[in-house]
């Protein structure tokens, strides 16, 4: 089996989730006796590509010509198709982000290679097939996978895998892609980021909000207790629909699924299609006035009282924690 | 213009989960099938694109003849036709086959398609559809809008927005914040009624992936519930007992 590893960068840095795809890759590159080769696709200093050393990558390709500054699918699934053929890679490992999740089709329909996504386990390589698990309907069950083809796609979801250091010397080279501007059309006008604050996809802590919480002006104390815990700001759908806070913190079936290791919601009431979104948390932690309220269902841990008494509280007890950490 | 809106036919978001035939089926008994709520989003889309009269909305589907009441809701909700092109839906590389078959030989401007199924949630199906039509394809797109051939629209990105001008053909994964979901009204099921529907036999696609089985996630335990006065017992245990902080 040969191994070729995609990763992605923001602005040219690496995420935690590119160093959990990293330890993951790592470790199915081990079990199979091979090396592992990157590629990382944009502006990347070769400083910042030597971090990839420590969680196991051997060799990294850096394509890194103009016409490929800037994400799209189109072009990017090309070039790593390209390196695939000159490579004979037969396993081809991804990040589900959002980006992640429009490049890896891309590739397995290029390649005409069977592909599992929200990949939540290390393959089971038994009796020389491949099976591997993948989250389905929502969070509310796995599948086991075969995959079939020679080439074999898959992209893992994000805090599924721990960091693992593995130190290896790592050897960087150019790569210069055949692909022409002409292969893809599409024209990035702006890019605009929310906030230097923690990405909710990637975050480890994400501290939720809803409709128990009344207005957007006591989002402070949520904001505050985030900042503390170095958690990412969520809600519910009818707070963002009210405009108390951007769409892109909306949670749930219809917003963006997290899998972070806390999950604290505070006075959201745990409807199936919030659930949806939140339910591979590692941790629950539900604040809610109403005991009966469904969310304490599926909480590992739960206050029963009124978030307006209960937060400023528990802002303290992280800062007594913190101070005596 | 000419519009393509591929639909499926999902359970309803509050059904329960459960599977038969040694968990190698979801179990569809008492389960009600609804229209993919992205799915209505790129409808409502596709008829406001068409609203003044010029291009018209078809809407696919890959599925079985118990898809057809889905179907007819879209038609309701305002496409001009629909097409089911008959099969089982088994998995994104199957149906995006299907698609791409029927895109090549009846030519679309604009193909849209949810984010993503609320079953499986694969957020394939319009990548590997533009990887097949070689044209491009973006997901999750939160606004669109059309101009003399061009569509700007706004993407997700990981902690931001990107905003990108693209050349039709083109496949998009519509999002929130596309449109506003449509409700049929009374004329709009009468006259779905009388729409063309039209059914097409599948075409053979070899298949790269197979479910062997499924598994429900390990139920968490009772909760443990903390006096809203003891919220250092509530840090403790984060810290101590599940070691998230
Ligand atoms: C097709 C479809 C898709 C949907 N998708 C989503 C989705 O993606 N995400 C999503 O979140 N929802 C989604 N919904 C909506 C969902 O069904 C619920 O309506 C929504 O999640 C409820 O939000 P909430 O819990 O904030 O508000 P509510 O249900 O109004 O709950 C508020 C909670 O706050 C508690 N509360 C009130 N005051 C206080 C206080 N002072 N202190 C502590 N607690 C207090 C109350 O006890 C209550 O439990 C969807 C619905 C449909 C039909
Ligand atoms: N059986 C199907 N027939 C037609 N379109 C489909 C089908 N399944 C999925 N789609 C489309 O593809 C989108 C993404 O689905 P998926 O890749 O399964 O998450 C959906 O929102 C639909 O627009």
């Amino acid at each position: 089996m040969s191994v070729l590893l995609y990763v992605e960068h923001s602005e040219g840095k690496f995420k935690k989730s590119t160093f959990e795809l990293v330890s993951y890759a790592s470790e199915i590159a081990v079990r199979n006796q091979t090396t592992l080769t990157a590629i990382s696709i944009g502006n990347v200093e070769n400083e910042e590509l030597f971090t990839l050393g420590k969680y196991g990558v051997d060799k990294i390709l850096n394509v890194n010509s103009s016409n490929l500054r800037n994400f799209n699918n189109q072009a990017f699934a090309s070039v790593i198709a390209e390196v695939v053929n000159k490579l004979g890679s037969d396993l081809i490992i991804l990040s589900s982000t959002f980006s992640g999740r429009g490049l890896a089709p891309r590739i397995a329909a290029k390649l005409r290679a069977g592909l599992a996504d929200n990949v939540v386990s290390l393959p089971n390589q038994a009796d020389g097939k491949f099976i591997i698990k993948n989250m389905a309907f929502s969070g509310k069950a796995i599948a086991n996978v075969e995959i079939k083809s020679t080439i074999k796609v898959i992209s893992l979801s994000a805090n599924s895998y721990k960091v693992v250091e593995n130190n290896k010397p790592i050897e960087i080279e150019d790569f210069i892609s055949k692909v022409k501007d002409a292969d893809f059309s599409s024209i990035i006008n702006e890019i605009v980021r929310s906030t230097d604050k923690v990405s909710l996809p990637d975050a480890e802590i994400v501290v939720s909000g809803g409709r128990g919480l009344k207005g957007s002006e006591n989002w402070v104390m949520l904001e505050e207790l985030a900042d503390l815990l170095g958690a990412a700001l969520a809600c519910s759908k009818p707070v963002s629909d009210a405009g108390w806070r951007p769409h892109n913190e909306h949670v749930g079936q219809t917003g963006i699924s997290v899998s972070p290791n806390l999950y604290i919601a505070v006075g959201i009431s745990g409807a199936i299609q919030h659930l949806a979104g939140i339910s591979s948390s590692k941790v629950i932690v539900v604040i809610n006035r109403d005991p009966d309220a469904p969310f304490f269902k599926v909480a590992d841990y739960g206050i029963v009282g009124d978030a307006f008494e209960v937060i400023p509280k528990l802002i303290n007890a992280v800062k007594e924690y913190k101070a005596s950490a | 213009m000419k519009i393509l809106v591929c639909i499926s036919n999902v359970p309803d978001t509050t059904t329960k989960v459960t599977f038969t035939d040694n968990n190698s089926q979801f179990n569809i008994n008492g389960v009600q099938f609804i229209l993919n709520p992205y799915d209505e989003i790129a409808l409502a889309k596709a008829i406001e694109l068409t609203d003044n009269g010029n291009g018209t909305v078809t809407v696919i589907n890959i599925g079985e003849a118990n898809a057809e009441p889905t179907i007819r809701k879209a038609l309701a909700i305002g496409a001009h036709d629909a097409v089911r092109i008959n099969g089982n839906p088994k998995d994104a590389w199957f149906v995006a086959c299907q698609l791409a078959h029927y895109i090549k030989e009846n030519e679309f401007d604009l193909i849209l398609t949810g984010r993503e199924s609320i079953d499986y949630n694969g957020s394939k199906i319009a990548s590997m559809l533009g990887e097949l039509l070689s044209i491009p394809s973006i997901s999750i797109v939160k606004k669109l809008t059309i101009d003399s051939g061009i569509a700007h629209l706004e993407r997700e990105i990981e902690g931001g927005i990107e905003s990108l001008s693209v050349p039709l053909p083109i496949v998009l994964g519509a999002s929130e914040g596309v449109a506003e979901p449509k409700i049929p009204n009374m004329r709009g099921i009468m006259a779905a009624r009388t729409k063309p529907l039209t059914v097409v036999e599948s075409i053979e696609v070899e298949s790269y992936t197979e479910i062997i089985n499924f598994e429900t996630p390990t139920p968490r335990g009772q909760v443990k519930l903390i006096n809203a006065d003891d919220t250092n017992q509530l840090i403790g245990l984060l810290h101590n007992e599940a070691k998230v902080i």
